[in-house]
């Protein structure tokens, strides 16, 4: 009860609640103009929250995803534009509920069951995070070992459509992490004699590269003929949402448990969780036909999916130290600079920060009402805002952002190369997401298996020999062979029967 | 299967290649048959096969893959993208020589002409987002930003 009070006064300070209240309209500016994502919104915020004490530097995150995951529904509504990815599964739906002349029940159904599946969230993280770090306290590096590899495997065969360019895109991270001197014998790998390198690429400059200049680019490179705001009236958005939540409960419920879920899968995210969800409301529906008519059923599903997966996304970032999604990837490099070390210890040497970012997390739900309410009522002039003047703003904010973390022009090379890099593999058809995933375990793996190693005295068979360790061993192995193992079944199945 | 695949396969090929050529010169961890270049190996060894199956799934999908991948495709131009990169590397360059408060500007005007936007409405932009970020990063976050010859002035 007093870390509860301790957490409670550590957020509940005049500077806390003002970070989260500017953080919260910056998520919304950026979640509403189309081409910035949510995960942008967070890499910018880095070099901002590089000066704040660890709480308020978490709250910013948490309140600015929270916000822009929620604000990407405005343009979905009223632009037929997805705001950020994670709206782009119901975008039509949305679009088509507003040029009947309901956009009030598109918006408001995208607002209320935003904060009602970020609750659920909440919920479940606050609740299964301590759970699972008790148990997590008795790990071992073979266990951790296996951890990360379930993670890598979820990214690329679970999240991924194309697993052979996963693991390609896993690989490009790996490498990226090798570099510098952080290795089993301490030998300087891949920096070219430059001191720069010897720590590592700086992660931060890194995901900015990747997530805001490759989106710079990609505007930059792609021409899209700009869109007229609908002019079409609407009333207020909360008229007729508690009929909504009482015809839909089931749908708010699978949402956001589904959400929460995908959430917690490192490589998938909050638009993963919308489109599954999306998917899964119009399969289960008791009206599938009007899907894809201005229906609200599939709103209701995916926008309580994909601000669930935001809390869920934090569960293993916390208790494990592995990003459930790229949010995650970024806020992990932000705990680990403020001392905040994700994974177990954290629940056991600092429990009031983890109730404090539990409680931060709660807040932002609740702000988001009110903000969300207020942005939606502005909605049609922050869209008016052409995005080629804030494309070059933005550049400039990414290039002073990643100089500021250790004042070095250096960390401006990395994040040009990450964002080219970046912008070359979204062409080419690679998912970002293993990367990261790759870039941030990178040296957490290397770690473990040489732990491992060692202690097993250079027996392969003792990563199995732990119970939780052979679990996760032979889960991994399962998802790995299970392509094999269809396509041999199908194989078997087209054959004529003898 | 996209048509860039199969030079994208080449070239990882190239890069798994260097990979495994460079991770044999890295040390053992003392006592240990394995060391540092074992993950490096891992991840050569796994990129050259990787960029042999995406080379050989090119092969196969043959000209109809490329063909419907050519349609789908929105129309591109790199060039403004070009100026972006080329923005940025001038501020890289020259941040040190000529300082802030005239790359700035400078980086924000070509990149807003790049992109489009009006040439009264892009100077004017480049002088209050140079501004903008000059009091966010300088005033307020007390950012050491690089002055150039106004450096005496800071």
């Amino acid at each position: 009860m007093d870390t509860l009070s301790t957490a409670f006064g550590m957020v509940m300070q005049p500077y806390v609640l003002l970070v989260m209240l500017a953080s919260a309209c910056y998520g919304l500016f950026v979640g509403a103009i189309p081409g910035l994502t949510a995960t942008m919104a967070t890499a910018l915020l880095v070099p901002v929250t590089f000066f704040m004490a660890p709480i308020p530097a978490v709250a910013a995150i948490v309140t600015a995803t929270a916000m822009a995951i929620f604000a990407g529904d405005i343009p979905s509504a009223l632009l037929r534009m997805p705001g950020t990815p994670a709206s782009a599964a119901y975008t039509d739906e949305a679009y088509l509920l507003t040029r009947q002349g309901r956009a009030e029940t598109a918006l408001g159904a995208g607002l209320v069951f935003s904060v009602l599946g970020g609750i659920f969230g909440v919920l479940v993280l606050s609740l299964a995070a301590p759970a699972l770090a008790e148990v997590a306290l008795n790990f071992s590096s073979f266990e951790y070992f296996w951890l990360v590899m379930l993670g890598f495997t979820c990214a690329i065969f679970i999240a991924g459509k194309d697993p052979l360019k996963g693991i390609v895109s896993l690989l490009i991270g790996l490498l990226i992490s090798v570099v510098g001197l952080e290795n089993p014998a301490a030998a300087p790998r891949y920096t070219f004699g430059y001191p720069d390198l010897m720590g590592g690429i700086s992660l931060i400059p890194l995901m900015i590269g990747m997530f805001a200049i490759s989106e710079i680019l990609r505007f930059a490179a792609v021409v899209v003929k700009p869109e007229r705001v609908s002019e079409e009236p609407f009333g207020n958005v909360f008229a007729g949402m508690w009929a909504v939540v009482k015809k839909y409960p089931l749908s708010l419920l699978r949402g956001s448990s589904l959400g929460v879920l995908v959430g917690a899968l490192p490589g998938a995210g909050a638009d993963i969780a919308a489109w599954m969800a999306y998917a899964m409301s119009k399969r289960l529906s008791k009206e599938p036909e009007k899907f894809g008519t201005g229906h609200v059923e599939g709103i209701v599903e995916a926008s309580s999916a994909n601000n669930a997966a935001l809390g869920g996304a934090w569960i293993p970032a916390l208790v494990f130290g592995i990003p459930g999604d790229s949010i995650t990837a970024i806020a992990i490099g932000v705990l680990y600079m403020k001392g905040m070390n994700p994974g177990p210890t954290l629940f056991v040497n600092h429990p009031q920060n983890i109730y404090a970012v539990f409680i931060v997390f709660m807040l932002a739900q609740f702000l988001m009402l009110p903000l969300g309410w207020a942005a939606i009522k502005v909605a049609k002039r922050i869209l008016r805002i052409p995005a080629n003047v804030l494309m070059p703003l933005i550049l400039l904010f990414c290039i002073v952002g990643s100089f500021a973390i250790n004042n070095s022009s250096f960390d401006i090379v990395v994040m040009l190369i990450a964002g080219v890099l970046g912008f070359c593999m979204e062409r080419w058809g690679f998912p970002v997401a293993p990367t990261i995933l790759g870039v941030v375990l990178g040296s957490m793996l290397e770690q473990h298996f040489f732990s491992s190693l060692i202690k097993a005295d250079g027996n392969f068979l003792a990563f199995f020999e732990r119970p939780i360790a052979g679990v996760l061993g032979a889960v991994c192995i399962v998802i790995w062979l299970w392509p094999l193992g269809r396509m041999l079944l199908k194989r078997r199945a087209a054959l004529p029967s003898l | 299967m996209q048509r860039s695949d199969r030079w994208v396969g080449f070239g990882l090929a190239a890069l798994g290649l260097a990979v495994l050529w460079t991770a044999r010169a890295f040390p053992p961890v003392p006592g240990q048959k394995l060391g540092s270049a074992f993950l490096p190996m891992i991840i050569g060894a796994g990129l050259l096969a990787c960029a042999l199956a995406l080379i050989a799934r090119s092969f196969r999908a043959g000209a109809y893959a490329s063909a419907r991948d050519a349609a789908a495709r929105p129309r591109e131009h790199f060039g403004s993208a070009a100026v972006i990169v080329g923005a940025v590397l001038a501020y890289i360059f020259l941040a040190e020589r000529i300082g802030f408060l005239f790359i700035a500007p400078a980086c924000l005007l070509v990149t807003l002409l790049a992109l489009r936007v009006r040439s009264g409405v892009a100077l004017m932009w480049a002088i209050g987002g140079t501004l903008l970020v000059h009091l966010a990063f300088y005033k307020l976050l007390r950012v050491p930003l690089p002055w150039g010859p106004l450096t005496p002035f800071y």
